[in-house]
Order: C-alpha cells, then structure tokens, then sequence
C-alpha cells in the first residue's frame, strides 16, 4: 500500500517556482532516495512535504488524508518529521533538550532519549552539552534523534551526508536500519549516488524541478542515473 | 545615612521598574517584538483596577484577580489576531502597531477618565513600614512589589528552563520555521507570550497606582524607564531585566537626592546618564548573551 502520493505537485517560494507537476509515491516500510544536482527542487519537495513551503498546486496524499490542507506544526501528529538541511538544531538548548523537543508533539511509540542513545552511542557523553559546541557528524546525530522522538510514520532526511567526513556518512547510515526496522518509511534526499543506491528500495531522480527517472537501484544502471542527474541526453 | 537610605528606596523602586520591563524583555526576547505601547498597557492595567475595585468595591489589590487574567486574555487575542502580522526580521511594524496602539489606550482612556490625576487607596498597607535604623524604614508595600517581581520573573525563568512549553518557547526564539517541523504552533506561542507580558504589565500598573498618582499621557515616560532597564539587563536575560529595573531604581532615588542637597542632576537624568554609559561600555547589557 502506498504510504505517500504526490501528484502533479507545484511548489516554490514566492514567485519562483521550484517543483513542476512532480509525481512520486511511497510505499509504506520502504525507503526512497530522492538524487539531483543542487537545485534540482529535493530540498523544496521535502519542505513542502512538511509544510514549510506552500504548494501551489497539485495534491499529496499521506495515509489516506489530504495533506495540504494540515498546517505544517499539525503534520508531525499525523506521522511526518523531518531532519532538515543543515541540521538546524536549537542554539538555547542544549543536546538532550533538543531531543526532548523532537517529542513536542506527544506522538506515541517507542523512541526515548535513551533509545536514540543506543542507535548513536556517541550522544551519550554530550547529552548536557549545548548544541552548538558539537561537530557536523554531532550534530547529525541529534538531528536525526530529535526527528526520531516524534516517532514518525515517515522521516524526512535532507542532505545527510552534506559537510560530513565520509567516515561520519557511514556512522550516520549505519544507524538507518535502526530506524527503517520500526516500520518508519524514510524519505532521504542525497548527493552522493553511491550512498543514495546503497540504501534505497527506490531511486527517484530530479531535475529541474522535474522526475526526470525512477526506479529501483537494480533496474537502473549508473550511466542512465548520471546521465538524469546531469541532464545530459542518452548517448544511444 | 542620607544615601544609604536613597540607596535602599531605589532598589524597592526597582522591584516595580523590574516588574513592569518583565513582558517587554520577554517579548523582545522570544519573538523580537518591540512594543512601544507597553507603558500605555501599565496605565490602561491601572485604570482598570479603579474601575474594577470601584464596582465591586473592593481593594485594588483584590481587584488584581480580574485585572490581570483580563490583560492576559487581551493580550493573546491582539497577538494572534493582530501583532502576529506584524513580527519578522524587520522589527519596524511592530514598533509602527505599537505605537499605533499606544495612542489608541491614550486618547481613549482620556475620553473616559478625563485627565486628572488619579490613585489606587489600598488601604493602611501603603503606609505601613518596617524601620531599620532611626533613618531608614523599608515600606511594606515597595517591599511586597521587589518579592513579587523576583518571584515573577524567577517564575519565569523556572518556566522557561525547565518545562516543556519554556523549551518551546526557545526553540521558537532561536527559529520559528524548524520549530514548526517540532510540531510547535509558534503562532499560539506568541500569543501565550504577549498573554504572558500583559498579565506582569497589569500587575506592574495596579502596583504603580497604588504607589504612586497617574493620568492617561504617563505611559511613554514608563516605556523609556523600562526599556532603559531591560537594555542595561541585557536582551533576553530575565535576571538582567531585575537588575536593570534595580540599577534604574536606585538612579531615579539617588539622582532626586542630588537634586535635593546640590541642585545638581535629577533621577530620569541621572538613569538616563548610567543608560548611556552601559550603552558604550558593554553595548549587550550587564547579563546579556553576547551576540549569537
């Protein structure tokens, strides 16, 4: 069963249109990477799937209900939560507050501090630090804890790997079967196609605000993904 | 012992000037929201405890159970259905609302109570001292004040530190848009802020009045007193806005006192002065955070 349907969705910031009729549906349990050049719309669609950007046209649909007409600090009852770009934590709170707040909207289920600890070991001596002392991978981490706490249906993850030591991407990563293995349905906007393929059940590339290919990394063959990503015609 | 005592009166003095900055360095702290009308809304609090101790013939004091919840009620509804329009990056609309609105209380409360002067009679606790030495006595009534504002803004800190809607309180501060992906409706939160800053607001003008007499035009001087104080505290630091309150206090009773033996300065000029000095020297304030 379809978890998310999004149809001929348009989005953008004031009069600058960044999504074009995108369609994309996601399955309930699995994971769907979503690749594209900067400026191809990734960020938009996750924010707009949030609630943080308007739509200007089109329907989603999440879990049978119409989610556009939910305002955005309503969504996170109903199941979404997002980690956003540049991980944004909370500079007057410190680690452990900035978790608790990720449990804001009183969602039931399993995730706890202590839970998110035991996916990301390394929380554990900072939990009383403040938050903006932390390195990247660091604060990735709570990042990825706060969206947890609200025990979500289904996670939004934008630009994980963007600014992190490979060796962080990979710690970071290790902890998503983790999360997929409660049943979150997870949502994840990547540069690095390597990492997008290796952990997705789908791919969905973007370009131009458009779905320029889509499929499931073993149909797709790299040369057909670079050359989406790039938007550079099919040599044959 | 002159100025010991004119030491002593200031810092009592300070306890209302602290009160009374409370909502505004709340405000400005978790939404950026200059509310030039704040010392009308201290004035219109204390107009309507003579309205409402008159009708129910009560004491003022008594008359704090409607007043206050009345104000806080007021000031949810203009913050949901009015000044949220006007919060942003750019904090010149809510100084234009404001200001707007400050002229609004003034003239309306003009044409209702016309301009005499008036006072809140608490009864025999506003004479009622506590005598230190021969040359010193504590009022009962300042003294109440200075313990009510501590608790308040003690409160306030308590509330902000450690509970679940103080944390969300400053997550909105710090950003609004990713609050939102908490789950946080930063639109009622203001609100409950604004709510919040009228109810200390209303507490600070009934104790006014009954500390002293009042007319509709007295609240811009009020303002400067309590911006002067929360900008000494530091923005954003509730303990800082105690402090500036009580430093501003003791400026008033020390400047007056100067006036009085030298004929040299006077308090607003003597507040002002320390105003501008702390401006220069530490430009965050005594408390304040130093710019994220």
């Amino acid at each position: 069963m379809s978890l998310l349907e999004v149809r001929e969705l348009s989005a953008g910031y004031g009069d600058f249109q960044a999504l074009f009729d995108l369609d994309i549906t996601v399955d309930e349990g699995k994971t769907l990477a979503i690749i594209g050049a900067n400026g191809a719309g990734k960020t938009t669609l996750l924010r707009a799937l949030a609630g943080v950007v308007p739509a200007m046209s089109g329907s989603v649909r999440f879990d049978g209900e119409d989610l556009l007409a939910i305002p955005a600090h309503k969504r996170v009852e109903r199941g979404i939560s997002m980690v956003p770009e540049g991980r944004q934590l909370f500079p007057s709170l410190n680690v452990r507050e900035n978790l608790q707040i990720g449990a804001y909207s009183g969602r039931p289920g399993e995730w706890t501090v202590d839970r998110v600890v035991e996916i990301f070991p390394l929380l554990e001596r900072l939990l009383d630090r403040p938050s903006d002392v932390l390195s990247g991978g660091e604060k990735q981490a709570v990042a990825i804890g706060r969206a947890l706490m609200s025990n979500p249906h289904l996670m939004l993850l934008d630009e994980v790997s963007l600014g992190l030591a490979p060796v962080v991407v990979k710690q970071v990563y290790a902890a998503l079967p983790a999360i997929t293995g409660t049943g979150t349905t997870v949502l994840v906007v990547e540069q690095d196609i390597a990492q997008a393929t290796a952990v997705a059940d789908d791919l969905v590339c973007l370009l131009e605000g458009r779905v320029r290919l889509q499929g499931t990394p073993a149909e797709l063959t790299r040369e057909q993904i670079t050359s989406a990503y790039f938007g550079i015609e099919a040599a044959s | 012992m002159i100025w010991v005592n004119a030491i002593v009166q200031g810092v009592l003095l300070g306890g209302l000037f602290a009160l009374f900055a409370t909502g505004l360095s709340l405000a400005f702290g978790v939404m950026r929201f200059v509310n030039l009308a704040h010392g009308d809304l201290a004035i219109l609090g204390a107009y309507f405890g003579v309205t409402t101790s008159d009708a129910l013939g009560v004491n003022p004091l008594l008359s704090l159970f409607i007043v206050v919840p009345a104000m806080a009620a007021l000031g949810y509804v203009l913050q949901r259905y009015a000044f949220n329009y006007a919060i942003g990056d750019d904090p010149l609309p809510s100084i234009l609302v404001t200001f707007g609105l400050g002229i609004v209380i003034q003239n309306a409360l003009l044409e209702r109570y016309s301009a005499d002067s008036q006072g809140l009679d608490a009864g025999s606790i506003e004479t009622s001292s506590i005598e230190l030495t021969d040359d010193i006595a504590i009022g009962t009534f300042p003294l109440i004040i200075l313990g009510v504002a501590i608790l308040v803004l003690g409160g306030l800190g308590l509330f902000l530190a450690r509970t679940r809607m103080g944390r969300a309180f400053r997550a909105t501060s710090d950003d609004p848009i990713t609050a939102r992906l908490m789950g946080i409706n930063d639109r009622n939160i203001y609100g409950v802020v604004m709510a919040i800053a009228f109810a200390t607001v209303a507490l600070a003008g009934v104790f006014l009045g009954i500390r002293q007499t009042f007319g509709p035009s007295d609240g811009p001087a009020l303002l400067l007193i309590g911006f002067e104080a929360v900008v000494i505290g530091g923005l954003g630091s509730l303990w800082g806005t105690l402090l500036g309150g009580v430093i501003i206090g003791i400026a008033q009773t020390v400047g007056n006192q100067l006036d009085v033996e030298f004929g040299f300065l006077n308090g607003p000029l003597l507040g002002h002065i320390i105003f501008l000095v702390v401006l220069l020297v530490r430009p965050n304030g005594l408390l304040g955070r130093r710019s994220r």
